[in-house]
């Protein structure tokens, strides 16, 4: 009994305490010392290094000089903004996410509605579409460049089996993109495909099954139903995409350094020569800072995106 | 049971045009079956290609056929020995591990002053980390390879580790997560007497275990495949992690194509075990966050 008596009294006291202002200021100290870790690292890591880019962007500084080595002013903007290796690169890594972006959405959707459509064996179509994109991207690059070796790779010789002379998958300067394009749709398409098959699953069936009544047959489920439903997957999953192609840098360093004459450089690897090969830290930061401003753009139009869908809602 | 409901008025007439449209489902489902069996089937042929490739001996590789005359375990013996493979393992789980450890520890706690505690600047300062998923990775290679450099801890496993550690995106599913446990539970701890950090630890992180097992799973693969900052601040080769070292020795294989693919099979392992064994924790944390490296 005298227990009972106890707990509402100490509530009501634990209320009170609560409501004074000096047990606001203990729960801010014990707040602080549960943000202080991560905070710290965050400051460390993330947002002191990205002041400390931006400021080294406007100045001369150099990987084998300590300090900042002077101001530049705009100077490494100017340079990038005129500079004709800059846009190349920056086209380049347009050109890649052009070539991947479209099939890694429809392919994954197409996909995606077909295996909503099998009952059995999930798991089997899960681990041929998902494993390759869990696997680090050296392993992918050797396993393709293998399969790109001119004359005894498994891509000339199924292009020998239908007649078609292969052409020299990542030597040429045509093709060079386009394969290493078709890698990285094998490589990370079950990405994709994971979040298709989870926004399907969303779809209540009683809407399939009350179209089927109406005698609406699958295409038509598929056209009226099925896609509308899925646009917002559909914008997650585009804009998800679009962020990870412009970031693209693995597969172009392992597998062609950037070449043939540079046909693969991507902005990544613009930086990464200009910062660490020929050491101008201060130009790389500019263009590390003109690459950033490219991603925000991509992620604030998403934002505004999403915003109308939720109104539409 | 939905069905048969429905389906019982309707009959006469009805009855055909549903049997027909079933009739042309079931052919549907069966065309589908197919595409996709094609599609997966073609899909594993790199996989297969590459374990086809490494079982042989290296003068077989140049004929480009599936038949494995001679069946041999020596390109992987030649991985073993002729590389520093082992190494780049042990560098690549202590590197992963303490990374996924790191993170969750410092973003479920802030995530949890985030989600229930009352303090000055609250919402200024999730905003201010919100604003880290902005800020991709990439972009700070410069100054953070300056900030080790400066310190002297280029070639160390921190400097791998504690640039990946303060990831935006954990403390805000460990906040979405909080947010939606009852408050109650803690009362009754509060009564007891228990400080917040002792609450922390024995009521809520044990609830939060969907949560960690996510952050964990996807912190820990993202940073072994991770390979253009470690790429960057190791340089010694006992020190590399797996892709570094696949990426720096790949050009010294030559055609040894037997020996490449082994080691390409070496590098996946690890990760095809994960995969396996997380299969479910892995699609329904892509599937709940849209995470992505």
């Amino acid at each position: 009994m005298s227990s009972t008596q106890m707990i509402p009294r100490q509530t009501a006291d634990a209320a009170a305490t609560r409501q004074r202002r000096p047990a606001i200021m203990h729960e801010g100290r014990t707040a602080t010392w549960f943000l202080l870790p991560f905070v710290a690292l965050y400051l460390l890591f993330v947002i002191g290094p990205a002041l400390y880019g931006l400021v080294m962007s406007f100045t001369n500084a150099s990987l084998v000089k300590g300090g900042l080595n002077g101001f530049a002013g705009l100077a490494n903007y100017r340079e990038a903004l005129q500079s004709s290796d800059f846009w190349s690169s920056l086209w380049h890594t347009m050109w890649f996410t052009i070539l991947t972006t479209p099939p890694l959405i429809v392919l994954a959707l197409v996909l995606a509605l077909l295996a909503d459509r099998v009952r059995r064996g999930r798991w089997f179509f899960r681990l041929a579409f998902f494993a390759p994109y869990i696997l680090p991207s050296a392993v992918i690059a050797l396993i393709w460049m293998f399969i790109y070796t001119p004359a005894i790779g498994l891509a000339d010789a199924a292009m020998n089996k239908i007649g078609i002379t292969a052409p020299n998958w990542l030597g040429s300067e045509k093709f060079a993109m386009i394969s290493l394009a078709v890698t990285t749709v094998w490589w990370t398409l079950g990405f994709n495909f994971v979040l298709y098959v989870a926004g399907l699953q969303e779809i209540p069936r009683e809407l399939y099954e009350a179209s089927a009544i109406d005698g609406a047959g699958p295409w038509q489920q598929i056209r009226t139903i099925t896609i509308p439903l899925l646009s917002r997957t559909t914008t997650l999953v585009a804009v998800l995409q679009v962020i990870a192609s412009l970031k693209v840098f693995d597969q172009m360093y392992i597998m062609t350094s950037g070449g043939p004459n540079f046909a693969t450089r991507s902005i990544l690897e613009y930086i990464y020569d200009e910062g660490f090969t020929n050491f101008r830290v201060g130009y790389a930061s500019a263009l590390s800072m003109l690459f950033f401003v490219v991603v925000l753009i991509v992620s604030v139009g998403w934002f505004a995106i999403v915003r109308r869908q939720e109104k539409e809602l | 049971v939905v069905t048969t409901v429905l389906d019982r008025p309707q009959a006469g007439a009805a009855t055909t045009t549903t049997s027909q449209v079933q009739g042309r489902v079931k052919l549907f489902n069966r065309i589908c079956t197919g595409v996709l069996i094609a599609f997966a089937l073609l899909w594993l042929v790199p996989l297969a290609w590459a374990l086809d490739t490494s079982l042989k001996p290296n003068a077989e590789t140049v004929k480009t056929t599936w038949a494995i005359d001679n069946p041999t375990f020596a390109a992987f013996r030649n991985t073993l020995q002729n590389t520093d493979i082992l190494k780049w393992y042990g560098a690549s789980i202590i590197t992963s591990t303490l990374t996924a450890l790191l993170t969750i520890v410092t973003a479920s706690m802030a995530a949890y002053a985030l989600s229930r505690m009352r303090f000055r600047f609250k919402n200024a300062i999730f905003w201010f980390v919100l604003a880290g998923i902005m800020i991709p990775g990439q972009v700070l290679i410069v100054p953070q390879f300056r900030e080790f450099s400066s310190v002297n801890l280029l070639n160390t496993f921190w400097a791998v580790i504690l640039p990946q550690v303060p990831t935006a995106i954990a403390v805000f599913i460990f906040k979405q997560f909080f947010d939606g446990l009852p408050k109650d539970l803690e009362e009754a701890a509060r009564i007891d007497g228990a400080g917040s950090f002792r609450i922390f630890r024995t009521v809520i992180l044990p609830l939060t275990r969907p949560a960690v097992a996510a952050v964990a799973i996807f912190t820990f693969v993202f940073t072994w495949n991770n390979l253009l900052w470690p790429l960057l601040v190791l340089t010694n080769p006992d020190l590399m992690t797996i892709p570094v070292g696949l990426a720096t020795v790949q050009g010294s294989f030559g055609i040894r194509y037997a020996d490449t693919m082994a080691s390409a099979i070496l590098g996946a392992l690890p990760l095809v075990a994960v995969f396996l064994l997380f299969q479910r924790h892995i699609v329904e944390g892509i599937a709940g966050t849209g995470l992505k490296g």
